[in-house]
């Protein structure tokens, strides 16, 4: 972590990078990890949880072994992601923001993700997987299981 | 037609350096450093009408010449790679393919406001973004073109990637500063602007990834080329994004200025099954929707504001006869109630009234009242917020309601039908 925050004039400025390395780690941000990482970058540990539960990206709560991230803006929508999530919604029995009771799979329906010309698009556990069908996901849900 | 930008996609990335060394590659930076001075080098972008090609347009030579030079702090120059505006997708092709054209471009602008480090806001979740310009920006350290003394001259520059974390606002170049200090992304209220008191409180330059990566070319070959590239005041090409409900969705490379018909039709292979068009969106959601009727106007900055809407990102969304407005409507409010960072209550609580709203419409659950609630508050946000984010709001939404107004009475009326 003395790597990260060396790059930057103020030892704050490393924030969102040392979040970013703590959730790779842990897969999660947890309470403690606010409050280490408040001593680490000599800041207020509220100061830590307020940026952590203001960028969508870091999680207080574990996901599940593969997580959807389907996008639903504008190019997407256009495209069908709505039948998209439906259909994971039922084939996994779980609603946007949840994990399947083994754990293995966790949804999140999303704003744009910048990959407009493949829509309707995800990302599964963070790789970019575009002109989604309804086969691409059960395959991706068998393989997975 | 010739490329600029996208000149290098396509090819190998993992060759991306050696690919790029072999096109003259740093030889702008080089003759910028060695032969120019600063104040040639502004000078030289100025004269090349570049423009600001995240969105706002503003002349990018005129940004830079802001920078004020008695001030005895340090300079710097931010990337914005937070790329987020839906429908754009064109600055992860330049970081993934040619991230040495970015980092040359950084190189220039740093000599040119005379700073010595440089920040890219990469947005969170392009990792695989984030990770080709890490390994450039590390080639261009081993080769000399970056650290100290770069190129046998005395200058240093320093370039740190820096990840975002997954908020829209933080593209909005104050709220990316905040961010980029390690705080929750609110704009700030301007002045003071950050060409005067930006990131850590010194002069700052913040321009968008394609606007840097077109420095090098205009060095090179001059400014009289790149004007001559688009169209009056709106100097070169840019890359539009063309998605929705197009054949061809991709990428296109085109001199500013270029009619948004032969975008769609000549470049997007036209409407996806030979469908009509019934609306677009010329420049990212923010941008206001355009008719059919509309289609012919040029794609620059200055055209598109004159009828009304704008440039934008280029990021250009294609809506077929298929398409329920209210749904495209209540889609774009839904992005912006998510999207609004909170800071100010008229954008924070109106956009979720105003996505609410919509969807009642939508799902035909409204009530009759609700298209004036709906007007009433979308023009309550815009102009009573301290970023362009409400601004956005109002014109983009406005837009739908006032060109496809049947389609939402219809909606309502035949709810109150139903119900009576």
């Amino acid at each position: 972590m003395d790597k990260i925050t060396a790059k930057y004039e103020q030892k704050r400025a490393a924030l969102l990078p040392v979040l970013h390395f703590v959730q790779v780690k842990e897969g999660l941000i947890s309470s403690d990890a606010e409050q280490n990482i408040a001593e680490y970058l000599s800041i207020p540990v509220v100061h830590v949880h307020e940026v952590v539960s203001f960028y969508h990206l870091f999680r207080q709560t574990p996901e599940g072994k593969y997580h959807f991230s389907v996008c639903q803006t504008i190019a997407c929508a256009l495209r069908g992601s709505e039948e998209i999530i439906e259909h994971i919604q039922s084939r996994l029995g779980i609603k946007p923001g949840e994990t399947t009771p083994d754990g293995k799979f966790s949804l999140s329906v999303v704003e744009c993700l910048g990959a407009c010309e493949t829509a309707p698009v995800m990302q599964g556990n963070k790789e970019y997987i575009g002109c989604l069908n309804k086969k691409k996901i059960d395959e991706i849900i068998d393989q997975e299981k | 037609m010739e490329k600029v930008v996208s000149r290098h996609f396509g090819q190998d990335s993992t060759q991306s350096f050696v690919n790029y060394l072999k096109d003259n590659g740093y030889r702008a930076a080089r003759k910028a450093l060695t032969e120019m001075t600063p104040a040639g080098v502004i000078d030289e972008v100025k004269n090349s009408n570049l423009r600001g090609l995240g969105g706002a347009g503003f002349p990018t030579g005129l940004k830079w010449s802001f920078i004020p030079k008695d001030n005895p702090k340090p300079k710097y120059l931010v990337v914005n790679a937070d790329e987020g505006e839906p429908g754009t997708f064109k600055d992860k092709y330049i970081l993934e393919q040619d991230p040495h054209a970015l980092i040359e471009g950084i190189i220039i602008t740093c000599f040119a406001i005379q700073s010595h480090k440089a920040y890219v806001y990469v947005r969170g979740e392009y990792a695989k973004a984030f990770g080709s310009l890490q390994n450039a920006v590390n080639e261009a350290y081993k080769a000399g073109f970056l650290g100290a003394g770069i190129m046998g001259t005395g200058f240093n520059i320093d370039v740190v990637v820096h990840p975002g974390a997954g908020a829209y606002i933080c593209g909005e170049e104050t709220g990316l500063l905040e961010s980029l200090e390690g705080k929750k992304g609110f704009p700030r209220l301007k002045p003071p602007f950050p060409a005067v008191v930006g990131l850590f409180g010194c002069p700052t330059v913040i321009n968008n990834v394609e606007t840097i990566a077109c420095v090098p070319p205009i060095i090179n070959k001059g400014s009289e080329w790149y004007v001559q590239l688009g169209c009056a005041k709106n100097g070169g090409n840019r890359l539009f994004c063309v998605s929705g409900h197009v054949q061809r969705p991709g990428i296109y490379e085109l001199p500013l200025g270029t009619p948004l018909r032969e975008i769609i039709y000549d470049h997007a292979g036209g409407i996806l099954k030979g469908r009509q068009l019934k609306a677009v969106i010329p420049g990212g959601i923010s941008a206001p929707v355009l008719t059919p009727d509309q289609i012919d106007v040029k794609m620059d900055f200055d055209s598109l504001k004159a009828i009304g809407s704008m440039a934008g990102s280029g990021g250009v969304v294609v809506m077929d006869e298929t398409t329920d407005m209210v749904f495209a409507a209540m889609v774009a409010a839904r992005f912006f109630a998510h999207e609004s960072c909170g800071q100010c209550s008229p954008c924070r609580e109106g956009s979720g009234w105003v996505y609410r709203n919509l969807k009642r419409i939508y799902e035909g659950t409204a009530r009759p009242y609700d298209l004036i609630n709906l007007a009433g508050i979308v023009n309550n946000i815009g102009g009573n917020t301290i970023c362009a984010f409400g601004d956005a709001v109002t014109m983009c939404l406005s837009s739908y309601v006032s060109k496809f107004r049947h389609e939402f009475e219809s909606k309502i009326k035949g709810r109150v039908c139903n119900t009576n």
